[in-house]
């Protein structure tokens, strides 16, 4: 997965801000950003989940949806036993259907990095776009509250062991006390963290940890600022704070990476994770996504799913699309 | 195939339980009628769906004296208390029906099946519901002690929400103790006569809800009949004018909703993706089929062409065709006549010098169908920014500073609705102070509530229908 920027992204920011990014570029940038009404926003994302997507389109969005999967495992239980039944899982997520997709990534802890590497072997991903990527939480996941430096090992640690992606968190204290430079250069540095020995880049998903944020406007501008400052994706949540991704704010992130593709002609994917438990959620997610910045952007490139039952759910889904009938949560495998 | 072009997802027909032919509800059973019967079709194919008697001056005579007779003998000797029972049981039947009753609804007047199930039904529950609440409260509606019914109502109503304005209308003039002649439009008389249904089922006294169908003669004998005692109309303002004419001098309390020409004004700090959804709420919801619609779009010089550009991208999306279709935004147009009318003011507008746009959509070739369509370039002399058109068609103007927008939004016959956008509370309130509309919606569009009172200034009518100030138009006070 390859997104090439023409400039790099403080150059971008420069473009965009027309000045140095700074305290007072940003915040003055930001401020201005038009406002989000959430009784409009809200009621927009309830139409979008209205839409009723049913035989063909249902099944190829079914198989979609495994397709945008970052199986994800965050526990401080996790063992490298869990990560390859969880590895398993996802290069054959349905034993009885050997045609059942593949899901995009793993997501685990850097530490745990090297035993997904492992356990993938040839399904890993080979940088040209097929296959499985590592995707692994850095910068002090959940909280964020560490300092730089520690972040920074943090990231080049699990880039080090091979992760092709990197979750970062913002730093919400900062973020929510109008310290946006700090935000921003955060960011930039992860971002340079990501780099590797050859010169090739890990790629940086900013997780917003929206359900932190309190306001549709707060969300809106961290989005700004953490497209401006580089990220190649913008993640809802870590989910470890309640509440997780909601189709409001996944709709609202969306409205941004579209104005975003309107402004520069670049694309930003968008990754809502935790809580989105059911098929039924997961399909009115794919609709937002196509109604709002297009069709495009339903390929694991663009859009993910940070989840970790959905898959199972998905799984009995499909199966009843082609046997006719539902079977039982025995029939599709715990991880 | 894209998965945009989302497989058909149709709702089914299976649970409607037509009559291949329907006659006059009077004092509580079907008659036959003296005119020749008509044939209601569905506006999306053009196929038959009912056979429709046709009221003459003779029947409407019958349904008047039923009214009287049920309004003399039973309805205004109940307690408020019970004519509250028989609304409860009237709204929780069409809660009950609401699934069959929204299939007829997009059946009979081509709104997309979403809308009436979302909409529609659940508002038509919703007023009956509140109007059943206030039956044994009159005394509290601010018209002093026991206020009087006025006798036998006579009702006309348009073919754009059917159901919902037969709610409007019946809902508060039964809580208010009066008796009921209903006509409902021409082109859609299907829910009202399952309504009819529910009316008996409901157990209603015989003759306090007639309904008679029919065409414009039968709306004519109905209001100008010496023995009603209220008219409401609502519908056009050229058939208003005609009814305050006919109606003048003759003791009935006459109350119109007419047409409207609203401006939905857009701020240049406005929530703008709300904004566009609102725009496109106001003025495609029910394929522009409001007499409220937002029609004039007047929007803030400085982000014109932004929300212009977003507006067309956010059209890209809207779904045209089946009704039926649980996945379709924008439905048929209600008849051959009004799709003329449209098409000839769209013209207009283009002859004019607006600039046309519609986004590419495939229309079906039976039925009536117009794309949604938006003009830029409309000044305010332009017919298109002047006339009602009602159908799927805006008309983009810009403004400079708020004092323009008002005058902007004011330099229009009419005065029903209007809508403000802006995230700045004070400047919502001024503006809304100074526009002369009798709704006037923030950062929403097309929102109803039976608690709140809907009604126009100017050509837009007289009198108000919902809330307490609804109860007003059914009542004589005592002092």
């Amino acid at each position: 997965m390859t997104i090439d920027r023409v400039v790099s992204p403080a150059h971008r920011a420069i473009e965009v801000l027309g000045d140095e990014p700074t305290e007072s570029t940003l915040k003055r940038y930001l401020d201005g950003i038009p406002g989000v009404d959430g009784v409009g926003l809200e009621q927009r994302a309830a139409a979008l989940g209205t839409r009723s997507i049913k035989t063909t389109s249902k099944a190829w969005a079914l198989d979609r949806i495994i397709g945008l999967i970052d199986l994800t495992t965050l526990e401080g239980a996790d063992t490298p036993g869990k990560v390859r039944s969880l590895v398993a899982k996802a290069i054959l997520p349905d034993p009885a259907d050997p045609t059942t997709p593949q899901v995009a990534a793993v997501c685990v802890y850097g530490d745990m990095v090297p035993f997904a590497v492992e356990a993938l072997g040839a399904a890993h991903t080979t940088g040209s776009g097929e296959g499985i990527q590592v995707a692994a939480v850095a910068t002090a996941f959940p909280s964020g509250r560490a300092s730089l430096r520690v972040k920074l090992a943090d990231t080049a640690d699990a880039v080090a062991a091979g992760a092709d992606e990197i979750d970062m968190v913002i730093d919400r204290g900062a973020f929510l006390s109008g310290r946006y430079g700090e935000v921003f250069d955060e960011i930039v540095a992860v971002k340079e963290a990501c780099r590797r020995a050859d010169g090739s880049s890990a790629h940086l998903k900013v997780i917003l940890e929206t359900g932190e944020l309190s306001t549709y406007d707060n969300v809106r501008r961290a989005s700004w600022l953490a497209i401006l400052a580089g990220g190649d994706f913008i993640k809802t949540s870590t989910g470890k704070v309640a509440p997780a991704a909601t189709l409001p704010v996944t709709l609202s992130m969306l409205e941004v990476v579209r104005d975003w593709h309107r402004l520069t002609g670049e694309r930003i994917g968008v990754k809502p994770a935790g809580g989105i438990r059911s098929s039924k959620d997961a399909i009115k997610y794919l609709v937002t996504v196509a109604e709002t910045v297009g069709e495009e952007w339903l390929r694991p490139e663009l859009f993910r799913f940070g989840a970790s039952s959905l898959l199972n759910d998905v799984l009995l889904q499909r199966q009843k699309l082609h046997s006719g009938h539902y079977s039982g949560a025995d029939y599709v495998t715990i991880d | 195939m894209t998965f945009l072009d989302y497989a058909p997802a149709p709702e089914s027909t299976a649970l409607l339980n037509l009559q291949p032919e329907y006659g006059l509800f009077i004092a509580g059973e079907f008659s036959p009628a003296g005119g020749e019967s008509f044939t209601t079709i569905s506006p999306a194919t053009e196929k038959p769906i009912a056979r429709i008697a046709h009221a003459d001056a003779g029947d409407v005579d019958r349904a008047v004296a039923a009214a009287r007779k049920a309004y003399d003998k039973t309805w205004s000797r109940l307690s408020g208390r019970d004519r509250g029972k028989y609304l409860f049981r009237i709204a929780r039947l069409v809660q009950e029906r609401a699934r069959e009753l929204a299939v007829a609804e997009s059946l009979d007047n081509g709104k997309p099946i979403k809308e009436s199930r979302d909409v529609d039904i659940p508002l038509v529950a919703a007023w009956f519901f509140y109007y059943a609440g206030w039956a044994d409260k009159l005394d509290h509606a601010g018209l002093g002690a026991n206020p009087r019914a006025l006798g036998v109502a006579a009702q006309v109503i348009p073919w754009n929400f059917p159901l919902l304005m037969l709610a409007w209308k019946i809902a508060p003039a039964l809580a208010a103790g009066n008796t009921v002649v209903l006509k409902p439009a021409e082109t859609t008389p299907l829910t009202a006569l399952l309504f009819a249904e529910i009316v008996q089922q409901a157990d209603l006294p015989a003759g306090v809800v007639n309904i008679v169908t029919g065409a414009g003669e039968t709306g004519r004998a109905l209001v100008n009949h010496p023995d009603v005692n209220k008219v409401a109309f609502t519908g056009s303002t050229a058939v208003g004018r005609e009814i305050a004419r006919s109606t003048a001098g003759s003791g009935k309390k006459v109350t119109l909703e007419l047409g409207g020409k609203a401006a939905n004004i857009v701020f240049d700090d406005a929530p703008i993706d709300q904004a566009i959804e609102g725009i496109v709420n106001g003025i495609f919801f029910n394929q522009g089929h409001v007499c409220c619609a937002g029609s004039r779009l007047l929007v803030q010089e400085s982000i014109h062409d932004d929300v212009v550009a977003r507006l067309k991208v956010r059209l890209e999306t809207l779904r045209v065709g089946d009704p039926l279709d649980k996945n379709t935004d924008v439905g048929a147009i209600n008849s051959a006549e009004q799709l003329a009318r449209i098409r000839e003011l769209s013209d207009i507008g283009e002859a004019e010098g607006a600039e046309r746009w519609s986004p590419a959509c495939s229309l079906p070739d039976q039925g009536f169908w117009f794309a949604p369509t938006i003009f830029t370039n409309v000044s305010t002399s332009h017919r298109i920014a002047r006339e009602e058109i009602f159908g799927p068609v805006l008309s983009v103007l810009s403004f400079r500073t708020p004092a323009e927008a008002v005058a902007k939004a004011n330099n229009t016959p009419y005065g029903l609705s209007a809508g403000i956008w802006s995230d700045k509370g004070s400047r919502i309130l001024a503006v809304a102070d100074k526009l002369r509309a009798g709704v006037i919606w923030a950062n929403t569009f097309n929102r109803f509530d039976p608690a709140s009172p809907f009604g126009g200034y100017k050509e837009s009518g007289y009198g108000r229908e919902g809330g307490r100030h609804g109860l007003a138009a059914y009542l004589r006070g005592a002092k």
